[in-house]
């Protein structure tokens, strides 16, 4: 199910593979790119923005916090897709790695959120309500790795099955 | 604060504080050599300590539900991250290295949520809530 070589990208979504020297030349790291940051910046205001206006349109029901449970199986689910396909595609530079920076780094690290997964978790521990409390936490983190799974495998099979296909 | 103006400000917060998670995360990253999502690890903590702070003092009317919005689901929002956290864990599944993909998993989750608690707790130290 898990098919990618994990050697070809970096543990971390946000680290470079190749922050290249090879030419010898000084290069800034990524991380304080004026171009990288306004990358970053962009698109974590749009998966905020639609975090909040989701959170908004879809409040908690009964004190469960559902639509942050949705939103970050989804984002999840959806970073596993972008970071697979990039992989696969190529080495994490130019264009590649700007679309990882606007839409993995910004956008689905601004969509999804875990200080509110843990400030909810407390605050249904707090109010006495223990199991549902460690279900909601735990629940998230569990379907949560399985939908980064599922998420890397649909774009693996999409990657392999183009592959297969004849030229037209 | 019109409806429309608090969005924004959520929204441009939110691309500060990630655009905070990925300096924070690069300088982590050049300055520690273990390979474990140390960044991530530490955002997603001291987040949730931030946020359970922010909650806390909305609670007690210190601060205004905007702000709290605008601090909370915006700049923390941004800040602290899920997708990533649960990719990294499942690439140290793929490397075959279950402690570290247990810990990166429900460690850090409990870590979290305890440190929410302590955000909490500070904010009624603080004479709220």
């Amino acid at each position: 199910m898990l098919v990618s070589s994990p050697q070809q990208l970096p543990l971390d979504s946000d680290v470079e593979v190749d922050d290249s020297t090879a030419a010898g030349r000084f290069e800034v790291a990524v991380h304080l790119r004026p171009s990288s940051l306004g990358l970053v910046a962009l698109g974590g205001a749009v998966g905020t923005a639609a975090r909040y206006l989701l959170s908004a349109a879809y409040p908690a029901i009964d004190g469960l916090p559902v639509t942050t449970f949705g939103i970050n199986l989804m984002g999840a689910f959806l970073l596993g897709v972008l970071l697979e396909s990039l992989s696969r595609r190529g080495s994490d530079a130019g264009r590649r790695r700007a679309l990882r920076l606007l839409l993995g780094t910004g956008v689905m690290g601004g969509f999804t959120t875990y200080s509110a997964l843990s400030v909810d978790t407390v605050t249904l521990l707090g109010a006495g309500r223990i199991l549902e409390g460690i279900l909601y936490a735990l629940g998230t983190v569990v379907l949560g790795a399985l939908a980064s799974i599922g998420g890397i495998a649909l774009s693996s099979w999409l990657h392999t099955r183009r592959r297969r296909m004849p030229a037209s | 604060m019109n409806p429309v103006m608090l969005a924004i400000a959520v929204a441009v917060c939110g691309g500060a504080g990630a655009v905070a998670r990925f300096v924070l995360d690069g300088v982590i990253r050049s300055r520690t050599s273990v390979r474990y999502p140390v960044g991530t690890t530490v955002i997603n903590i001291s987040g949730s300590l931030l946020l359970g702070l922010v909650t806390g003092l909305a609670l007690g009317a210190v601060i205004s539900s905007d702000v709290r919005l605008i601090l909370g689901t915006g700049l923390l929002g941004g800040y602290t991250t899920f997708s990533t956290a649960s990719f990294e864990t499942v690439r140290l599944v793929q490397g075959r290295r279950y402690g570290a993909a247990l810990l990166n998993g429900v460690g850090m989750l409990v870590v979290a949520v305890a440190a929410a608690a302590g955000g909490f707790a500070l904010a009624t130290l603080m004479g709220c809530s």
